[in-house]
């Protein structure tokens, strides 16, 4: 059988050798030593398009999709609703099957893509600047952490307790990687003058808001950077972080119009004060001009990139997430201010409605009674696991058991796309214990 | 045409792009106004507009589905389309990455099937899908050779050695885990020179990072020698897996002697580049740097699958367990062509290659003339000599609907115009192109003005590099 994926005829192959000047394809494996060229292969037969469509739709169908289960798990991972605007855009073959954007005068859809996702996002942070994207929220905050060691040329940095767990252990393993340390700080604490940088998560891994502010100033006053982790849905109605001083923002992109996809691809956001630019990671897009005046999009201050400066750049980073971050520039650009403030808001409402519901059940209580935005820590009667198991056969796919953390806890994330209908229901069988 | 107008530019207040539902539960009174947001300004803009202004962007776009694209070292072949339908499955994009075990383990076995494949494709023991991208994969891959030394109690080797004709990101990466480079010369023949390595191979050296086949499309015959002289002398031998589609169903890295390397699904195994990202850079690793793979991996035992972190673990490298969605599509590939497809893919891939060399040769110098490997990389320097830059070259190839090669790589080629055709390409079009740098050298002759002056016919003519950097202009502003 031909291969749809390979057109040459065996007329052409022969042709080709040929030409070549060799009796076989075998001949082209010369300098490969003998004995290594004949590799033996244990790997399943292959099977046709149809064959392979319906075994792996079994292996799908063999998951608990989100589609048809409600759902109050977050910790990083956000479900929120995608408009249809955004899959059929970066379903678009000419933007989906290229490269990254080295010859950008065919180049231009993924460049102007890319200048108006950072333009995007610097309003949304109101940060001043903003890269073209990074793998996820944690590799964009451990290069953060990294970026603020190189600029205040300190060797430490500090992570505030209350961000996301798994995100302290990548900055721990890129940090230790360049062989700098790491200190996890009490945010009530104070902060020793070696550190680079602070590292504070907003609204932070259990789901409460910090007091930005003051921990802005803590950093300022050691002359150390503030990296803030943020929300990007939470910055539709709260503070961003241009706006409390931070001198880098980072956030998980993902929630900016990517489905959960058992967590990738995701997009990282990275965003900093127009100072550190030339100290930033990453690609970057910048408008100009070409040579009869018309305006048009490059990528630019390559000079901080691995391809061009080697082992004196930024980052090694190459190949992100570019996809994604069309994806989250098409988001923003259809909920526009209306829409992501929209967002937001029924996130807010819904949450503290579903707070406040499991607040008064008896045996329940919320963890921290601080402000919050869409995901809350609840105390509960018996073990969490417990509780999901019974929702999980109830159709509901409960919370993010945090017990190891806090004492039989569970940390619940509402956002728009669960209805009352199904919060009550989560309610009622939370109830039951 | 190119497109002038930005998003600011067609918002008007009032206009949204989609409709959302009105709220069902009762509002909540809204947290202290020092936590909350004045204003918000993005772009307002209904759905047609938005449509219409992003598909005019797509249509300034050249990718696979448009053309020809021997972008060397990129591997740009074609993706399937139905691939796309796989990963968009509910079953496998609406799930949660937190969700319980059980609830996922038909994605797990997705990943642990594919874990067992890529070790079995590259010869070796384990491998973490965990790497985002290629670059993510050397930095594991790095930080793995820096444990494993560690845990043997050898602190001294602080160095990675590269070649002298090895990707940016090798270098770069090394540097990200703490490591000094030290350089490795090529010889006359492109091949690794085995005097200087034999001088920088000491106890200082932490591991060599070749990519296989080189930089330079080329096969090494000195391989075993290389891998010999690395281990006797206490270093690790690893592989930028950029150049796997060479090798693919015919040759092992394990049996090359390598203890580790990286891969790209996102150019061997078929998924889509997406305009740079999403990638996969899983790391495969022979048995004695399995415990030190990062977290988690899944594993399986008694027909369930489990994520585990390894024992001596370099810890997480990532949020969740890496770029599912590219692994999907990855997975189906491999599935599709089983090994006996894989083996075509290589034989086309080199059998296209040299192709071009053949047909190339006596209109560009070639550097290096022997049998290639999966990609070519010709010079530009007898067009250089009559006044006509690479550059050049690459720019008029736009005007005849072709994305040029990788143009000033590897560095140790002057001028270097790196052409990897990928096997999804048919002679046809492989001619086309031939035709197309033949027409262009005799212009360097004919009517060098047209290549200085090149693209004549694309949406946007040459680009002022200099201006963008010098005043950088990387964001629009929206103000109220």
């Amino acid at each position: 059988m031909p291969s749809p994926y390979l057109p040459n005829t065996d007329a052409d192959r022969s042709a080709m050798l040929r030409e070549i000047g060799v009796g076989s394809i075998e001949e082209l494996f010369q300098d490969i030593p003998e004995r290594l060229r004949h590799a033996q292969f244990k790997l399943p037969s292959p099977l046709s398009e149809l064959e392979i469509k319906k075994e792996l739709s079994r292996l799908a169908n063999r998951n608990v999709s989100l589609d048809n289960y409600a759902c109050f798990l977050g910790g990083g991972s956000y479900r929120h609703f995608i408009p249809g605007t955004v899959e059929h855009v970066i379903g678009r073959s000419e933007l989906y099957t290229a490269y990254t954007p080295y010859q950008a005068e065919v180049s231009q859809g993924t460049l102007q893509g890319t200048y108006e996702y950072q333009s995007l996002v610097c309003q949304l942070t109101a940060m001043e600047v903003s890269n073209a994207g990074m793998y996820d929220g944690s590799t964009a905050a451990a290069e953060a952490a990294i970026m603020a060691c190189v600029i205040t040329k300190r060797g430490k940095v500090a992570v505030s307790t209350t961000v996301n767990p798994t995100y302290r252990e990548v900055i721990s393993t890129y940090v230790k990687g360049r062989n700098l340390s790491i200190e996890t700080v009490e945010l009530n604490s104070s902060l020793s003058s070696d550190c680079a940088c602070l590292v504070v998560q907003q609204p932070n891994f259990f789901g409460y808001l910090e007091e930005m502010e003051a921990h802005v100033e803590k950093a300022r006053d050691i002359g150390a950077l503030f990296i803030g982790i943020v929300d990007p849905i939470s910055l539709g109605m709260f503070k961003p972080p241009g706006h409390y001083g931070a001198d880098i923002a980072v956030a998980d992109g993902q929630a900016l119009g990517n489905p959960t996809s058992f967590g990738g691809p995701g997009l990282g956001v990275f965003t900093c004060r127009q100072e550190y630019l030339r100290q930033m990671p990453g690609r970057i897009v910048g408008k100009t001009v070409d040579v009869e005046g018309k305006p048009g999009y490059v990528m630019t201050l390559v000079t901080r990139e691995q391809y061009i400066r080697r082992e004196r750049a930024t980052s090694n980073i190459c190949t992100s997430e570019a996809l994604m971050a069309l994806a989250a520039a098409v988001y923003l650009a259809t909920l526009g201010k209306r829409g992501l403030r929209q967002v937001a808001e029924l996130c807010y409402h819904k949450a503290h409605y579903a707070a406040e519901k499991i607040a008064n059940l008896k045996g329940y209580s919320l963890v921290f009674p601080k402000p919050f935005f869409k995901e809350f820590a609840i105390r509960c009667p018996i073990a969490p696991s417990q509780i999901n198991q019974a929702l999980f056969k109830e159709g509901i796919v409960g919370g993010l058991d945090i017990s190891h953390i806090i004492d039989d806890s569970m940390l619940l994330c509402v956002t728009e796309m669960d209805t009352k209908e199904e919060i009550d229901k989560l309610v009622e069988i939370l109830g039951a214990f | 045409m190119s497109h002038h107008y930005l998003l600011p530019e067609i918002s008007q207040p009032g206009k949204i792009g989609c409709s959302l539902p009105a709220l069902d539960v009762p509002p909540t009174e809204l947290p202290p106004k020092e936590l909350l947001r004045q204003e918000l300004e993005l772009p307002e803009v209904s759905e047609v507009e938005l449509v219409r202004y992003f598909t005019a962007l797509s249509k300034l776009n050249y990718g696979v589905d448009t053309g020809f694209y021997p972008l060397g070292s990129c591997t740009m072949k074609y993706n399937p389309k139905w691939h796309e339908d796989i990963a968009k499955l509910p079953g496998f994009a609406s799930i949660h990455p937190l969700q319980p075990e059980e609830s996922v383990q038909g994605a797990m076995q997705l990943m642990f099937e594919l874990q067992e494949y890529l070790a079995e494709i590259t010869g070796m023991n384990a491998t973490s899908l965990l790497p985002i991208a290629g670059a993510h994969g050397e930095f594991t891959g790095l930080l793995m050779v820096k444990a494993y030394h560690q845990d043997r109690g050898d602190r001294a080797r602080k160095k990675i050695l590269l070649t002298d004709s090895s990707h940016g990101t090798n270098p770069a990466s090394a540097v990200m885990c703490g490591f000094e480079i030290g350089t490795v010369a090529s010889d006359s023949e492109g091949n690794v020179d085995m005097k200087s390595l034999e001088s920088a191979m000491n106890e200082e050296v932490a591991a060599l990072t070749l990519t296989m086949p080189t930089a330079l499309g080329l096969f090494d015959p000195q391989i075993l020698e290389i891998s010999r002289l690395v281990h006797e002398r206490g270093g690790l031998f690893g592989a930028d897996g950029a150049n796997l589609n060479a090798l693919l169903g015919r040759v092992k890295f394990g049996e090359l002697g390598y203890d580790y390397v990286q891969l790209n699904l996102h150019k061997t195994f078929s998924t889509p580049h997406g305009g740079g990202g999403p990638g996969s850079g899983p790391v495969c690793v022979k048995e004695h740097l399995a415990d030190f793979l990062p977290s988690p991996l899944v594993t399986k035992n008694n027909g369930r699958y489990n994520f585990v972190s390894p024992a001596k673990s370099i810890g997480r490298i990532a949020n969740f367990c890496g770029n599912f969605g590219v692994m999907c599509k990855a997975y189906a590939y491999i599935r599709s062509l089983g090994a006996p497809g894989l083996k075509e893919v290589s034989e086309n891939a080199v059998l296209n290659a040299n192709y071009l060399k053949e047909k190339l040769k006596s209109y560009y110098y070639l550097p290096y003339d022997r049998i290639c490997m999966h990609e070519v990389v010709f010079s530009g320097r007898r067009q250089k000599a009559r006044g006509v830059r690479t550059v050049d070259i690459a720019k008029r190839l736009l005007d005849y609907g072709l994305h040029p090669p990788t143009v000033y790589f590897p560095l140790v080629v002057d001028e270097a115009l790196m052409i990897e055709p990928t096997e999804t390409e048919s002679k046809q079009t492989l001619d086309a192109f031939v035709d197309a740098m033949k027409e262009i050298d005799r212009d360097v002759e004919e009517n060098p003005e047209i290549l200085h002056t090149a693209p004549h016919n694309t949406p946007i003519r040459r680009l002022d590099d200099v201006r963008a950097a010098r005043n950088p202009d990387l964001r629009w502003h929206m103000r109220s």
